[in-house]
């Protein structure tokens, strides 16, 4: 479904990533993971558009993708969440899942203003869908709260909301679970899943839990100092000699 | 009764044709979703014949668990139509419970809301030979779940609707063929001792005892009605069931369990059953909302609702109220009362009834000062639910009410609340001894302790076993001062101690989210409930609120050396996954005193607090231990004049 071929990306002289090239394939769940810092973040700002690799190119669904700003990429299909929650804290829940459907919206900025007549029928066909995202998250009785308002897990729940509001073909989420307690987490985790069973996304998603990321992902990627040291099945990964000792450090050796 | 006594199955034939009135609504994806009477029996008819052709047979055991869902009642309604018996089950009993309650009535077939409780089942199947399918109602999550015995709601439907092609009549057959005197519900009540019990309830039973307190209400087809309490209360049977086919109202399904207060706003019901926690949890809400609201507000309130408790006080004592005062009152509706009850969703109100426990008076005059008409009822599973009320113009604060009409209720030379009536239950199922212990000579033992007062109103006092006395032979009601206690917004739950001792303790469990608020307030800073709970300030604080207690308790002469001399706050919440209350929240004193005996010891021991370690019960069924130190403090009790 997407393919990134030897990505670079520089802030100065830092090499975020050095030539790293990784595939996700079409209905997979794909866990990016690595030590702090190892890039993982940027892979996924430049899927998404914010950063451009120099070198390095894409390809979405077979064709290659040129530099272009994030929202062209949304309406390619791509959506995302952040590691910092990033909703419109004093926005209801219903409206921040809204601006998940801003792309499917067809009304111009008069027949909204009008509002009888197509704006009306185009909003109720959104609000259906939104309301399915609701119900789907089973965030009924957050509806008419202010986001900001929430606890921090909640939050995290509508980003996510949001982005599936959207009806991505990928989604990409960056730490859906940080800062989650056990509970908490394995609802979101059941979500990632169903989304991805029920819905059919294909799902990105970076995570420390390993735990968490070896239960749901088909396949791992590892990343450290900006390049990929290792890719496959959770099992694999996991025997890996090369990512035990990123994440462990040689120890006993001399 | 003089006029004819119809099965739930004739009853909604007769209303099967009616496409214009509304019989039950259910918010999903933020609108509620109506059904009228002909949609129900539609819905029922189908799903009737679906359990027929998957070979349901009179007699068969159906048990329903979930939510208040309407497809959860019409799939009740459907086992009864063609001859089944519901047994409905408590959604968030723990397996062991649900186990018993399967094994003991033999259930053949369940229906269960969603993945989560469909997985209870599936843990259970093993151990239940008698069952053999499970229906789930939402698909979210089902899609691995192939195995033979499981079906949706939906595809029960759908060979219903073949099976119907080969048997056109057997649907109206089936129900028209029922008798009155036939079994249809046994709902297990969970109990303070031992294993949950099969009360066996006959259509006649509970259509006559329904109909019993709507021939002295004024309960219209035009009534809305909130179904939220378990499907597995009888309470909730009555009224959502029975009372809906009888009476021919609409019920309404909140959309999840955290949106009914909201759900309820939209709804505005007219009539409403909560047992007396809700009323309780309201009330501390506003308690707590009051707190934070500003200055001007806060005056307002206090001093209106100051004049509705002297207005509402002087009526319930029949006495006249002073011009001044009524003026004042109207004021407060404008102001306060009105904003208030329709903030909470009592706005249209009509009848609220609370029954299932005591409700503390105080918590019970606050909403009748405010205007809502709420009146006590008092019943039992036993008996189809309620056999007293209270008629409008007769509501006392400290009583049940009268009998309904054809219910006799007579004290026995022990004190305890006798009944006789015809919604009394056919005995426990599978239990000879028990019923032969409860059904004496056709009267009901209650196993409650009361009084008949000067009006021929029903009082009761407490559990006829937990009545006792101190040493130096003072009654001593436990219950009745705990609800005492539980009126204040800090105490959520309250365990009094005292028989054969020579003084009264307690252990009190807060309301962590207004003791919470509080020490937020006072920028006290906890970590956990065992924490916040051990805090000097928070022991301060419940030291007040005991005292307020010990004041009430010495203005009544016999109750006066009940007072409470000492109190600890308990380390954790008294839970019903620990077994420490029951699932309606009664407290299960035997099994507390065993569970709890080195702190009752040091209670009555002089000494200054007490070390504990006990096991707690996760929501996943993990284990875990607290330890803590728990002080006891004294409290001054009142005495002479």
């Amino acid at each position: 479904m997407l393919e990134c071929k030897n990505v670079h990306v520089s802030f100065g002289i830092l090499k975020a990533l050095n030539g790293v090239s990784l595939h996700i394939e079409k209905g997979e769940i794909l866990a990016i993971i690595g030590p702090n810092g190892a890039g993982k973040t940027t892979m996924i700002n430049v899927i998404s558009g914010v950063y451009h690799p120099t070198p390095g190119r894409i390809f979405f669904e077979g064709k290659e993708r040129t530099s272009m700003p994030p929202h062209p990429v949304a309406a390619l299909g791509i959506a995302r969440t952040f590691q910092n929650v990033a909703l419109f804290k004093g926005m209801r829940v219903l409206d921040n899942i809204m601006i998940g459907r801003h792309l499917h919206m067809r009304s111009g900025f008069f027949s909204q203003g009008i509002y009888w007549g197509f704006g009306q029928k185009e909003e109720i066909r959104h609000r259906e869908a939104v309301e399915r995202v609701i119900d789907w998250l089973e965030i009924e009785h957050i509806r008419k709260v202010p986001a900001g308002m929430l606890p921090y897990g909640l939050q995290k729940r509508v980003e996510l909301g949001r982005a599936l509001a959207a009806e991505p073909k990928l989604l990409l989420l960056d730490e859906p679970m940080a800062g989650m307690n056990l509970e908490e987490k394995e609802d979101i985790a059941r979500f990632i899943i169903d989304a991805n069973e029920e819905l059919g996304t294909t799902i990105a998603l970076i995570e420390h839990d390993m735990g968490v990321v070896m239960d749901i992902s088909d396949r791992v990627v590892v990343l450290d100092y900006g390049e990929k040291i290792a890719e496959g099945t959770p099992e694999e990964i996991k025997n890996n000699e090369k990512v035990i000792k990123a994440y462990l450090g040689t120890a006993g050796r001399r | 009764m003089e006029e004819k006594i119809y099965t739930l199955p004739q009853l909604l034939l007769q209303r099967k044709d009616i496409k214009d009135k509304i019989a039950i609504r259910e918010k999903d994806y933020g609108i509620w979703q109506s059904y009228s009477f002909y949609d129900y029996f539609e819905n029922v008819k189908k799903f009737a014949l679906g359990l027929a052709s998957l070979g349901l047979k009179r007699g068969d055991m159906v048990s329903v668990i979930g939510d208040n869902r309407p497809q959860l009642y019409w799939a009740q309604m459907a086992a009864i139509c063609i001859g089944g018996i519901s047994v409905p089950l408590y959604q968030d009993a723990i397996e062991k419970e649900l186990e018993y309650i399967l094994k003991h009535s033999g259930a053949r077939f369940i229906i269960a809301e969603d993945q989560e409780q469909v997985d209870k089942m599936l843990v259970l199947k093993e151990k239940l030979p008698n069952l053999e399918f499970i229906i789930y109602d939402d698909p979210r999550g089902m899609r691995h779940y192939n195995q033979p015995f499981i079906k949706s709601f939906i595809h029960i439907q759908e060979i219903g609707v073949e099976f119907e092609k080969d048997h056109p009549e057997f649907f109206e057959n089936e129900s028209k063929k029922g008798n009155i005197d036939d079994i249809c519900f046994i709902n297990y009540t969970s109990g303070t001792t031992g294993n949950p019990k099969g009360v066996v309830l006959t259509h006649a039973n509970v259509v006559i005892n329904a109909k019993l307190l709507s021939s002295v209400e004024d309960h219209r087809p035009t009534d809305q009605v909130m179904a939220y309490l378990p499907m597995a209360w009888i309470g909730d049977a009555i009224i959502s069931l029975i009372m809906s086919l009888n009476i021919g109202f609409t019920v309404n399904c909140p959309e999840a369990t955290a949106t009914v207060m909201h759900d309820m706003r939209e709804i505005g019901p007219t009539m409403i059953l909560c047992p007396p926690r809700i009323w309780e949890n309201v009330l501390t809400s506003v308690q707590v909302k009051m707190q934070d609201a500003a200055w001007i507000k806060q005056k307002m309130y206090e001093f209106f609702i100051n004049v509705a408790q002297r207005v509402s006080s002087r009526k319930m004592k029949h006495q006249s109220v002073s011009l001044g005062l009524q003026l004042l009152y109207s004021l407060g509706e404008f102001f306060v009362y009105g904003p208030l009850r329709d903030n909470l969703g009592f706005g249209k109100i009509r009848y609220a009834y609370t029954g299932g426990a005591p409700l503390g008076p105080e918590v019970f005059q606050f909403y009748r000062s405010i205007g809502v008409n709420l009146k006590q009822i008092y019943g039992l599973t036993e008996t189809s639910a309620m056999c007293t009320y209270q008629p409008d113009k007769d509501v006392k604060l400290h009583t049940v009410g009268k009998p309904l009409p054809e219910v006799e209720v007579k004290i026995s030379d022990r004190g305890e609340v006798l009944i006789r009536s015809a919604g009394l239950f056919q005995g426990y199922f599978k239990n000879p001894e028990a019923t032969s212990e409860t059904l004496k000579d056709g009267w009901l033992h209650t196993g409650d302790a009361g009084f008949i007062d000067k009006d021929k109103h029903l009082v009761v006092i407490d559990r006829a076993k937990d009545v006792s006395t101190l040493a130096d032979g003072t009654i001593f009601a436990p219950q009745y001062i705990e609800t005492k206690l539980k009126f204040s917004p800090y105490i959520k739950e309250a365990v009094t101690l005292g028989q054969e001792k020579d003084y009264v303790t307690t252990m009190i469990n807060i309301h962590v989210d207004s003791v919470g608020k509080w020490a937020e307030r006072r920028t006290i800073s906890y970590t956990s409930y065992t924490d916040l709970a051990q805090k000097p300030q928070v022991y301060d604080l419940i030291y007040n609120e005991i005292k307020k207690v010990n004041a009430s308790l010495f203005e009544e002469e016999q109750l006066r050396n009940a007072q409470i001399r000492r109190f600890l706050i308990l380390h954790k919440e008294l839970d019903p996954d620990d077994a420490e209350i029951t699932r309606t929240r009664k407290i299960r004193r035997g099994f507390i005193a065993e569970k709890y005996a080195d702190l009752i010891e040091a209670l009555y021991s002089g000494k200054e607090g007490v070390e504990v370690k006990t096991k707690i019960t996760y929501m996943d069924g993990r284990t875990a231990n607290i330890c803590a130190f728990l002080k006891i403090r004294d409290v001054e009790i009142l005495t002479g004049e």
